[in-house]
């Protein structure tokens, strides 16, 4: 059934109510918020996971506040890599959960340098992006000589190589088994994959070896469901993750939507069992099944990610390292995982850059997060000792907060005297965006001060200051009506 | 180390297992031979019992769960109903509707989530539609889209059929940028000129865009509809800065469709729904409710229009209508544009993947009228919705190829 997020007053009845403070929080009520809005976990309350007396409530809050998808956890050396642990369809519902972790593949064919290359460009991927980095998550490491040892030994190559999570794909059990034996016990990987005709032996190896299984059953759901039904419940496999297949072209792409989409629909809105699991989708698959050259290919892998990504993927599998194909993915990636309860904002207000004086310019922003960390890196980088009037836009952007008007003159008004402006400097002149330019009668009418519209985009304003930001303009400006 | 003796050790108990698996197969047999001593098993379990009872246990089990059997099970298929409906609405007559294009354009009518495939129900009455961006002036553009189009960027007219023969655009989005008062402030007169050419020299649907002054896109409009009468153009767009009781009568009167603009926001979108509903048929009005490219804040549009469209479905009459995308906002992502370290590619590819990219996430939201940059982003759109509305039956064969493929 659909979730419904329990009431903190139900949460709260099933804690210790000691107010111990143990988890980090004043009491246990404002403790019950906080797993109610999934900012806390049960295990935080210490006293409930120590005295047996509380092991019910402990089983029950579980119960209340456990997700419709499985939440399974790969592991390196160095981390963890959660997949799965999904409450809702829509994000706007509550939010979802763990990032769609992303792999690419390296194979046993490759020689030494080959594999170590790739398996760098791999852990060394990152964006920066609002002052975090977007990195890549797992290596994929395919058997492609269906030779046992050569597998172990490019497992070998990898590990010495990386500290990233494994997914370990081969369809022949004693490749799979040869790859699990390499490495150390540190490592929990995904194993790709169990299939119609491999599964008894690939459920016996990830039982053995703990490890979690990925069912692969490319256009036939009922033996999707069915595998997983077998492995969870007579094989006894509990961490697993459904592959319907990923098939592009007439007829291919339409399948493969609605798969994940009734497999997530199924976990979510019915509570049916042998969907909720992670979905592992493979945009790798388009290196067989497209024609063309490697770049039509890559450009497929890149629009299948994306639609995966956004259709309920917990996994996905690629082949490219190509930045161009993995930016806009790893970007997607992050925008549709954010809380959409928070807006993605910086605090208003007036920062101070470099070392103003009474003369220095003023410039306006919003404090959508990214427009901000991009305006104030760009005129830090140029040096340029100015004031920053962040706006509150709610988050939005410029170009959207203009028309939605979350960015008006009124709000710059209000900001100037909020923030003490006029006693910061002599003259009376705003640096407005170029994508704000609608509102510069506005401003100047409800602030009085004069408008001097910049550039479109912030990285012109080192040139837009040696150009405007000088006596003869700035006098002109005031003397202006 | 530590592991890798973890490891060793684990192997050797493997090893015992195996071992203790064969003597308690024989076990279920009845016998077993050791050193040539012949045990009835009676014995031999009395011998085992307290040493290895706990061992043998899970191997038994082990054993039972060999001839493990598939259980079968039915994925059933998800049945959905939903008492909402987006209106239909068409852009663009054809000389039997009263107009002069070759071809009308249907969009709407969805009575199902997007792209939700529910077996015996049609997916949408009307695929999603693509038009090409021109603009009445030279503006600052991405290379990417300056390289295609060369020197038609000068010329609107060569613009839009360079757009409609060459690359296959299904209606052309005119947006006259130069009718800001603050640009060139074209005359409504002279912008309405451009439009009666283009209806002569491109046989699509037109979409009219202002210049977002509230005032003048008002005089546009009214020229523009003066111009196309029986053409069914659409005006992009109306929002509630605009005099909408001024506006809207004189539109009733004429076949013009409306996109109504609220960026981001339903209450706004059903609050000036509510007002052009007093003038404006309901089969009449598209919705925008803005979106944003891929990181820089895509992830608002999408929410808010997964949220209408679920909404119009279950009833909510004021959002019944198709949704419009301005993809060029995707431009809008310095990663579409900038020249970058050379590992994230030309920006040539970058642009037009962006633009593609932000577009299939509208389509998954139940986007209906996209208005494209880049003719590359056409061209595989329209090969995403050949895919997408295809009955789903994948060819299995060489499903699970790439597993062992060299790439």
């Amino acid at each position: 059934m659909p979730w419904r997020a329990p009431s903190p007053v139900d949460l709260y009845g099933l804690l210790p109510k000691t107010n111990c403070g143990k988890c980090g929080e004043a009491n246990c009520m404002a403790f019950a918020v906080k797993l109610v809005n999934l900012e806390a976990s049960v295990e935080q309350c210490p006293p409930i996971l120590e005295d047996p007396k509380y092991r019910q409530s402990y089983q029950r809050l579980k119960e209340l506040v456990s997700p419709l998808v499985k939440e399974v956890v790969l592991r390196g050396p160095r981390g963890v890599v959660k997949i799965g642990g999904e409450y809702v369809l829509h994000r706007h519902e509550l939010k979802y959960i763990n990032p769609t972790a992303i792999a690419i593949d390296v194979d046993d064919s490759m020689n030494r340098d080959e594999i170590i290359n790739k398996v760098k460009a791999i852990e060394s991927f990152s964006y920066e992006y609002i002052g975090r980095k977007l990195s890549l998550d797992l290596v994929a490491v395919r058997s492609v000589t269906g030779d046992a040892e050569a597998f172990a030994k490019a497992v070998k190559v990898v590990i010495e190589n990386s500290s990233l999570p494994l997914i370990l794909c081969s369809l022949n059990p004693k490749v799979v088994e040869a790859g699990l034996r390499a490495l150390s016990l540190d490592y929990r990987p995904l194993v790709y994959a169990a299939t119609k005709d491999n599964w008894r032996e690939m459920g016996e190896l990830a039982r053995k070896f703990e490890v979690a299984l990925a069912v692969s059953s490319p256009g036939d759901l009922d033996m999707l469901v069915s595998l997983a039904k077998t492995l969870s419940n007579s094989v006894g496999v509990s961490d697993l993750a459904l592959d319907p297949g990923c098939f592009i072209g007439r007829g291919g792409l339409a399948y493969t939507i609605k798969a994940f989409t009734h497999l997530r629909y199924k976990a979510i809105e019915q509570g049916f069992k042998y969907a909720a699991y992670p979905l592992v989708a493979t945009p790798i698959s388009v290196w067989t099944s497209v024609k063309g050259d490697a770049k039509a290919k890559a450009w497929w892998e890149s629009i299948m990610a994306i639609a995966l990504v956004t259709r309920y993927a917990d996994i996905v599998i690629l082949h490219s390292i190509e930045g161009w194909v993995l930016l806009p993915l790893v970007l997607w990636r992050f925008n549709l995982y954010t809380d959409p309860r928070i807006p993605v904002a910086v605090e208003p207000g007036l920062r101070v850059i470099g070392q103003p004086n009474e003369m220095s310019p003023i410039f306006i922003t919003g404090n959508y997060a990214l427009t901000y960390s991009i305006v104030s890196s760009d005129i830090e980088r140029a040096r340029i000792d100015s004031f920053l009037l962040v706006i509150d836009t709610e988050g939005i952007a410029i170009e959207a907060a203009v028309p939605g008007r979350k960015l008006t003159a009124e709000k710059v008004a209000e900001a100037i005297k909020a923030y003490g402006i006029d006693g910061r400097v002599r003259h009376r002149i705003l640096i407005i965006p170029g994508r704000a330019a609608r509102l510069s009668g506005e401003i100047e009418d409800a602030t009085g001060w004069r408008v001097m519209v910049g550039p479109m985009d912030s990285r012109d304003i080192p040139g837009f200051m040696q150009k405007h930001w000088v006596p003869e303009k700035l006098e002109e400006l005031m003397s202006r009506g | 180390m530590n592991s890798m003796k973890k490891r060793d050790v684990e192997n050797r108990l493997l090893a015992f297992e195996d071992l203790i698996m064969r003597i308690s197969e024989a076990l279920s047999k009845g016998v077993v031979e050791l050193h040539d001593v012949e045990i009835e098993a009676d014995e031999l379990e009395i011998i085992l019992q307290p040493v290895i009872a706990k061992a043998v246990a899970p191997i038994a089990e082990r054993i039972e769960r060999r001839i493990v059997e598939l259980v079968k099970v039915a994925f059933e298929e998800v049945k959905l109903e939903f008492p909402g409906r987006v209106v239909e609405v068409k852009m663009g007559a054809t000389k039997a509707e009263g107009g002069t294009r070759d071809k009308s354009i249907v969009l709407g009518g969805e009575n199902l989530p997007p792209y939700f495939y529910i077996t015996g129900l049609e997916l949408a009455p009307h695929p999603p539609a693509f038009g090409g961006d021109i603009f009445d002036m030279r503006i600052p553009l991405p290379k990417a889209v300056k390289d295609v189009f060369g020197d038609a960027l000068d010329n609107p007219i060569e613009w839009a059929r360079v757009w409609v023969n060459k690359f296959g655009a299904e209606a052309i989005d005119v947006h006259l940028i130069s009718t800001d008062p603050t640009i060139r402030d074209t005359p409504a007169s002279e912008s309405a000129k451009l439009i009666e050419d283009l209806l002569q020299q491109v046989k699509v649907p037109i979409v009219v865009g202002g210049s977002g002054n509230p005032r003048k896109d008002a005089e546009v409009f009214k020229k523009a509809v003066d111009v196309a009468e029986g053409e069914r153009i659409v005006l992009n767009s109306l929002n509630l800065d605009m005099d909408l009781k001024d506006l809207c009568p004189y539109l009733s009167k004429k076949d013009a469709v409306v996109i109504n603009f609220a960026p981001m926001d339903l209450d706004k979108a059903r609050e000036i729904n509510r007002k052009v509903y007093d003038w404006i048929p309901k089969d009449r009005i598209m919705l925008d409710l803005n979106i944003a490219g891929i990181g820089y804040g895509i992830e608002y549009g999408f929410t808010v229009n997964e949220r209408a469209r679920l909404a119009a479905l279950i009833g909510d009459v004021e959002l019944q209508h198709p949704f419009n995308v301005g993809a060029a906002n995707a431009w809008s992502a310095r990663e579409a544009w900038v020249s970058m370290d050379p590992y994230w590619g030309p920006r040539e590819v970058r642009g037009p993947l962006w633009e593609t990219l932000t577009c299939v996430i509208c389509l998954l939201t139940g986007a209906d009228y996209f208005m494209l940059l880049h003719p590359v982003s056409m061209g595989v759109l329209k090969e995403i919705r050949d895919y997408l509305f295809t009955e789903p039956n994948p060819s299995i064969d060489r499903a699970l190829e790439w597993v062992s493929a060299k790439l």
